[in-house]
This record gives C-alpha cells, structure tokens and sequence, in this order.
C-alpha cells in the first residue's frame, strides 16, 4: 500500500504551519477512525506496544479524557501526570520532568500548560513526538483540527464558508488554531466580542473584527460561541457577566435570526447562561456534544499520525 | 469508483496472466464453488478488502444474484490499522473506512481479495473481522494465489495459480479502478 508524505511531522504544535494538504489528511484519517469508536468492541491494535503519556500542568476532563480514550481504542498504554500528582509540586522543571518521563521510553507526549510555547521547548529537547493539548493563549490545535472536522461533517465542505467566533478572542487558544486552520482552508472568518477582548493582530491573520454580534450573525453559516474564562480574568475587561450575556450571549432571539442552518459551536465546558443560553445549547442546531465524540476521532488520527516504530524513529 | 483508484497508468508486462474475459470466467466459476459449498446463500455475506477486494466482491455477488436471484449483504474491509507493520511505518499509510453494515455473528462470511501471497493481508482481515463478531465461519476467495505464504492461510476459491518469484509483482488491474480488467506479471525494479 502507498505511504501518505502529507503529514510527516515529529509533532504537532499547532495549526499556524499546518498547510492545508496536512490539515485534509488528518480530516480524511478522523473520518477513518470515526467507525472505530461506533463498535461493539472499541479497539484497533495499531499502537499495540506505544506509550502515550498525557503531561497536563493544568485542570482539564475532556481534552485529557478524550486524548486518553483515543490512545486506548489504538491499545496504546497510557499514563496520565497532572501536575497536582506529580513532582511539578516539588519544584521540578518541565525539561527535567520530559527527560524523567521519556527515560522511561514514552512514544509519544500529550501536553497542556499554562504557558504558551511550552509543548515547543519540549519538543526540542525529547525525541517522543509531542502533541499540544493546549498551550497558555496561544494555539489548541487538536480543538480546532475537532471543529473543522465537525463542520465538515455537516457542510460537506469547508472552503468558503462563513465562521464568527465570538467572545473572549484575547484569552482563546481555541480561537487562534481556528483561525490559522480556517484561513488556511479558505473559511472567512469574523470575530466579536468586547473590544478589550479582542487582540491587535487579528486584522493582520486575515480575520474581520465587530464588534455588533445581532449584525454579524444574521450572515454567518457557523456561530462558535467561546467560553468566558473566569480564571484568566484580573477584572475590568467588561463591566458584569450580565451585560456580557446581553450584548455577546447567544438566546433564542438573537438565533431567530440567523440563518436557518447556522450551526452552533462551543469548545466547552459551557456557562449556561452567559455566553450561551441553556435552550440554545441543547437545542437541535447545537454541536457540543457531537464535537465531543469527533474529538476522539480526531486525536485517534493525531496519534496514528505521529506514533513511530522502531524504524521511523530515524525518520525525522 | 474512482474515489479509490490509486494507479495513473497501466503498466507494461512481462507477461500477462488473465485477460477480462479470462477473469470474467474466473469469478463466475468461484461463484458457483461459492454456492455450491454453502448450499445455496443462506446467512452467506460477502467482504471485500480495501480497495480491489471491494470490486471483485461486488462481481461476486452480482453473479451470485444472477444465478439464485438473491441478494448477498456485501461489506467492506480496511485492514489498514490490523496490519503488522503499521506501528513501524512512518509516514503512515492512507486508511480507508471499514464499513459492514450488517452483523457478523452467525453468517458465513466470504472474504474476497484480489492476490493471495504471505498471507499478512488476510491475517489482518481475520483479526479485523474478529473483533466486528463471531461468524459461523469465514472463507477465503481470491482472484490470484502466486504463492511464498508466511503464515498457515490458504484460500477455499482460487481464480489462478500463477506460480512466482519473489522479486516479482503481480498486478491485478480491474475497470473499476484501472480502466481495464487485466492480470500481469512484472519486475520489481520497473
């Protein structure tokens, strides 16, 4: 059988130098992969023999979980360190705690932590592929990979379609991987939210800036709703969640008029309420738990797709 | 089909095993073998594996519906993630979607491919059926066998032993994915 040169990565740090011949190949895998998780026994034994690792130096259940699932129905091993556990407590620095981890022969690293850039200062130093899990406020990349694969699924397309993201831009790592992966497809992309919530360089990655959600989402053929994260909140970037719900939340009016088919996104955990309303999230139109089972599919791709033998070792 | 087909040209041969009309004969006698051995279609399926299994398993069951005037379910296989040396291939392989939209347990169940040579491929498919159910049991049709078996797997229905060397490849080309029905022989190198 042929090989596939368009993902031939050691890892993946993020959708930003993705091209889009890449982004499509782990689309066309995640459609592969999708059936597995819809079986009565759930397991292929591709990455029979495999460790994944999953380093998580912050809290996180479905990212974690999902990136755990998909290691085991590829019957990889995997071992979960959070750092609540772990020796991170103890003073131990990130390139020590990776050194410690692939001593013990890891294949391949899952990593989330606070600070941007610290999944590609790991990636330098182990010779594991390592996969971004989330990095402080700059790129998720499995999450964006996730929501281009379920808007896929239901627009049977993506080129040319119309994306608003709305809400907190500034703080969402999930924001920019969507943006970089969509620009790269060729999806328009719009954001809106507060201006304080909305970073300079958004004009300059080819994204349009509202700051008038009932406008904007009257043209739109997808609305991703983001999470408004009280933990990297210091205050005084909007007045009260209240007036945040009533000038960014998407309810049941502001819906009414969007197109018929506009899908709904939300990256979770949600807050009902304020950026969503909990009809609005429950309702038909809503993705959020679809985008949770692709998630799985997605990073069962990720992981086929970056897991090494003994012979591709040298590969890279 | 053309979502699969993998081949930008045609090949030369060395030499040339079967013909359309050769591998026409071929499919319509496994078909007969096939309900003669089964006594008729009763919980028979058939599952073609990725991609030219696919195609041959399509034949085999309209010929078997020609002849009994029954429908046989008919599945696809992609062994892609079953196969022994994926974890050890990099880049990966491009993997197909099984899809066998029926249950297995308790049918009999035809696995089709087009060459039958180390018996990796079919190993892979047995496991792969596995773990979809447990099937009555499973028989093996191919449109060639050309030999040097790896592990104890032999077909029920052959088309044509075509005996080989090991630096050889043999080509089955079907219309379906190649434009033509023909089987060759050629040299690794060209």
């Amino acid at each position: 059988m042929e090989t596939d040169g368009h993902f031939a990565r050691k890892d993946l740090l993020g959708l930003e130098d993705l091209s889009s011949e890449e982004i499509l190949t782990v689309l066309q895998a995640a459609k592969s992969f999708q059936e597995i998780s819809r079986r009565e026994v759930k397991k292929v034994p591709t990455l029979r023999g495999q460790t994944v690792i999953n380093l998580f130096y912050e809290p996180s259940t479905r990212t974690r979980t999902s990136f755990e699932l998909a290691a085991k129905r590829l019957s990889a091993d995997v071992v979960n360190f959070t750092v609540s556990e772990s020796s991170a407590v103890k003073g131990e620095t990130l390139v020590d705690t990776a050194r410690n981890i692939e001593s013990m022969h890891s294949d391949i690293i899952v990593v989330r932590h606070p600070v941007s850039g610290a999944p590609h200062l790991l990636a330098r130093i182990v010779k594991s592929a390592v996969i971004n899990a989330g990095d402080g406020t700059h790129e998720h990349p499995s999450q964006g990979l996730l929501d281009l694969f379920t808007i896929q699924e239901h627009k049977g397309k993506l080129e040319g379609l119309k994306v608003l993201i709305v809400g907190d831009i500034s703080h969402s790592r999930v924001a920019r991987s969507n943006i970089y992966g969509m620009r790269t497809l060729g999806l328009q992309v719009t954001v809106c939210g507060p201006p304080t919530l909305i970073p300079v360089e958004m004009e300059r990655m080819g994204v349009r800036v509202t700051y008038d959600f009932d406008d904007a989402l009257t043209k739109t053929d997808v609305i991703m709703m983001l999470r408004i994260q009280m933990e990297r909140q210091h205050g005084g970037l909007y007045p009260s969640l209240r007036e945040y719900a009533r000038l960014f939340g998407l309810n049941r009016d502001r819906l009414n008029r969007a197109k018929p088919d506009v899908l709904i996104m939300h990256p979770g955990p949600v807050n009902r309420g304020v950026e969503i309303s909990p009809e609005i999230a429950d309702c038909t139109r809503s993705l959020i738990l679809e985008q949770v089972s692709n998630g799985v599919a997605v990073r069962m791709a990720l992981l086929y797709l970056l897991s090494r033998g003994a012979y591709g070792k040298a590969a890279h | 089909m053309a979502e699969i087909s993998d081949r930008g040209e045609i090949p030369v041969f060395r030499t040339t095993v079967m013909d359309s009309e050769g591998i026409r004969r071929a499919l319509t006698r496994i078909a007969h073998e096939i309900l003669e051995r089964n006594k008729g279609c009763q919980e028979l399926a058939l599952i073609g594996v990725r991609t030219r299994g696919v195609f041959l398993a399509r034949r085999l069951a309209a010929k078997i519906q020609e002849i009994e005037g029954t429908v046989v379910p008919l599945g696809i296989i992609d062994i892609t993630l079953y196969r022994d040396d994926v974890s050890r291939s990099f880049p990966k392989p491009v993997m197909g979607t099984t899809d066998i939209p029926f249950p297995i347990t308790g049918r009999r169940i035809v696995l089709v491919d087009d060459v039958l040579y180390t018996g990796r491929s079919i190993r892979a498919a047995l496991d792969g059926l596995m773990d979809l159910g447990r099937p009555q049991n499973i028989q093996l049709a191919v449109l060639i066998d050309r030999g040097h078996r790896e592990l104890p797997i032999r077909a029920d229905y052959v088309g044509k032993n075509v005996p080989t060397a090991h630096g050889e490849f043999v080509d089955v080309l079907l219309e379906e994915a190649d434009g033509t029905d023909l089987v060759g022989i050629r040299d690794r190198e060209e």
